[in-house]
């Protein structure tokens, strides 16, 4: 993809000639005072108001985007300080979905798995005012990480349509929707996290479709992302090459980048945002093995192409470990750049095409 | 004259407050997962809760009372998550679900365990003689496990087939029994095992004088698979035609079937819930289909388990079965 989509995040006080964008995929620990408020704000004997909740996610918010700046990210996030879970947050704001209770995923591991029960519309707004108020407290540009269709279709039970496919592609309208809003309150760098692609591998041309719908009428200089995490790559590689997004970000160092070769043929032709921390191991990376993280990327794409993240959401680690994983990435990445522009780095991947 | 057997094939859910208070007693983590030697406290909660599962079913009037194997952390892999000679490794994805179980790896000899035994007595005097016994099908519970032990797959399979059987032996009396074989459809036997798999559910079917029924879903047997299925002696082959009518219709209608039916025509996966009215419809429709005259017993149950489901429309589901079954015996196909 062009590479002026990614060079407009580059901060002017960038030290290097190279630029490899650093970023997070969305989520981050709650303070530990936020789940307590909430446990306030739920309990009906507590006269902890709707006001005091508002203050206390607005605080929140405010915290974790400055963390991230804190961190060094290029482009950051409020860490989903609004958002319970990533399906459950958008179901309630969504015409035509409704709500039985919890149903097992693991172990005593349960989610509110929502059933549509009749056509979904666009009712409320979803994320305009997150963004906004994240954009006002940050310093840096702001990503907005959206549930995909194809996910929020999958993980639910469905009632009301012929098949989860008329449902995904109704649903991607309404985040089509959704992303103009978004868009016209500035935001310029939109993630769509399709998880359940993972599982699903067959369905990669319904969530083509749904892409289509999701970035029809979008300027081009919206950067778009499609997250997808912890399944068999080889099953939808080079399919997804023919999405209509600008860049994969992609789960690699959970398996220590044995999937990496499954991008090398035939070449990657979009940005990779590669996965260089474990999110799901609770110690923190070193500089020199985030580094050697980033090189396997180079062998995938020129750095041009490559963006830095790590492999997914870092909420079910404890806070200072995933700062630490944050702080430590981008410092491997600044080291990246400079051994790229001093010429001590081999480039594995072949040159960008001329396009 | 045609008896109408309402049932499910068991692994509900958990009632909201269980989930709760066993996830407090537990924890959330791998290591966590029911170990089989639980303590008081643990296996006091378990037991009021099986006692309401049980009322459930009577209240929504099944003919057919299941344990409800609540205690089934790891789904249908239970039976051998629990056993000492298996160890229990990584969360790895339950068939094509968004649910895990922890992968168990055979170490050691699968001798007597018993574990589903101890739940079945408990169960046994609340379910009023209309007792259902529920299991993996032999094939399913080597699929879903890993072999460090017995060396090849005939063996190993063997082996987790006279295990099983084992375990029957040791069950309090039921009416019947329910051997969950979902792999035979996911992940058919090729050549040689799949005459193998039928030979260990006939050894697990002939440990038990009940009804034994093996049910399949996910979609249609193989024609080879069904053919080898017919062969093992068991009372009833079991359908789902929620997830494929036109495979398991032409199964049937080429092949025959046993001279008993399960029919899996309640959506186990999904909140919508089916009427009475319309499943005893669905019932009489699938026998237009056929030229089979009469079958001695048809169960009525939902294609899956229903531990995928909200506690709600569980119920509602059990409710719209027994009623299906009560019209369909008025109105017999």
């Amino acid at each position: 993809m062009s590479d002026d989509n990614k060079q407009q995040f580059r901060p002017d006080d960038h030290p290097n000639d190279h630029f490899l964008l650093t970023t997070v995929v969305g989520s981050y620990p709650k303070p530990k005072w936020l789940n307590r408020a909430k446990e306030l704000y739920q309990d009906p004997e507590h006269d902890f108001s709707e006001d005091h909740w508002q203050e206390a996610t607005d605080d929140a918010s405010r915290l974790i985007t400055n963390e991230h700046e804190r961190a060094g990210l290029d482009v950051v996030v409020d860490g989903e300080m609004r958002r319970t879970e990533m399906v459950e947050y958008f179901a309630h704001r969504i015409d035509g979905y409704e709500f039985n209770g919890p149903i097992k995923v693991w172990g005593h591991n349960y989610f509110d798995k929502p059933s549509v029960v009749s056509e979904v519309e666009y009712d409320e707004t979803w994320l305009v005012e997150e963004y906004k108020f994240t954009a006002a407290a940050a310093d840096r540009p702001v990503k907005v990480p959206i549930t995909g269709p194809y996910t929020l279709a999958n993980w639910s039970f469905n009632e009301a349509y012929d098949d989860e496919e008329a449902l995904a592609y109704d649903l991607a309208d309404l985040v089509n929707e959704e992303i103009n809003k978004l868009v016209d309150a500035g935001a310029r760098y939109i993630q769509i996290d399709e998880p359940a692609l993972a599982t699903t591998p067959r369905d990669h041309a319904i969530v083509g479709g749904c892409l289509e719908r999701i970035v029809d009428g979008l300027p081009d200089d919206v950067r778009t992302g499609l997250h997808v995490c912890y399944g068999d790559y080889s099953r939808i590689y080079p399919e997804i090459l023919e999405f209509p997004v600008d860049e994969f970000d992609l789960e690699l160092a959970n398996g220590d980048y044995d999937q990496l070769d499954v991008f090398k043929d035939p070449a990657f032709t979009k940005d990779l945002a590669l996965g260089v921390v474990d999110a799901h191991i609770a110690k923190i990376d070193s500089v020199e093995q985030i580094e050697r993280n980033i090189l396997k990327g180079l062998e995938v794409v020129p750095p041009e192409q490559l963006v830095i993240s790590p492999d997914c959401g870092l909420k079910l680690l404890p806070r200072e470990i995933a700062y630490g994983k944050m702080a430590n990435m981008v410092e491997a990445a600044r080291n990246v750049e400079a051994k790229l522009d001093a010429g001590e780095i081999d480039i594995g991947a072949p040159a960008p095409s001329a396009d | 004259m045609t008896e109408y057997v309402s049932t499910t094939p068991g692994l509900f859910p958990l009632p909201d407050w269980a989930k709760d208070d066993l996830s407090d007693l537990k924890g959330h983590q791998k290591h966590d997962l029911i170990s089989g030697d639980e303590g008081e406290e643990i296996t006091a909660a378990y037991e009021q809760a099986r006692e309401e599962v049980i009322e459930v079913q009577h209240e929504a009037g099944l003919d057919r009372i299941s344990e409800g194997q609540l205690r089934w952390d790891d789904m249908l892999a239970h039976p051998l998550a629990v056993h000492d000679a298996v160890d229990t490794r990584g969360i790895v994805r339950y068939y094509d679900n968004n649910n895990f179980y922890r992968d168990p790896v055979v170490t050691d000899d699968l001798d007597f365990s018993g574990d589903v035994a101890g739940e079945l007595e408990t169960a046994s005097e609340l379910a009023d003689g209309d007792l259902q016994a529920v299991l993996p099908g032999p094939y399913s519970l080597f699929d879903l496990s890993t072999d460090e032990y017995y060396g090849t797959d005939e063996e190993f399979l063997a082996a987790v087939g006279e295990f099983l059987a084992g375990e029957v032996e040791a069950f309090p009396e039921h009416e019947t029994l329910f051997l969950l074989e979902p792999s035979l459809v996911t992940d058919a036997p090729e050549d040689g095992l799949d005459e193998l798999a039928s030979e260990t559910i006939d050894t697990v079917a002939a440990s038990t004088d009940a009804e034994v029924v093996v049910h399949t879903y996910w979609g249609a047997l193989t024609e080879k698979v069904h053919a080898h299925l017919l062969d093992a002696g068991v009372d009833a082959i079991g359908y789902d035609f929620v997830t494929n009518q036109e495979d398991n219709l032409y199964n049937i209608n080429e092949y025959g079937s046993t001279d008993s039916v399960a029919l899996g025509l309640v959506d186990g996966q999904n909140t919508l819930v089916e009427d009475p009215e319309a499943v005893r419809d669905r019932t009489e429709w699938v026998f237009d289909q056929l030229p089979v005259t009469e079958f001695e017993t048809v169960y009525l149950s939902t294609n899956t388990e229903t531990f995928y489901l909200p506690v709600n429309k569980f119920e509602e589901k059990l409710a719209a079965l027994a009623e299906a079954a009560a019209l369909a015996e008025v109105t017999p196909a």
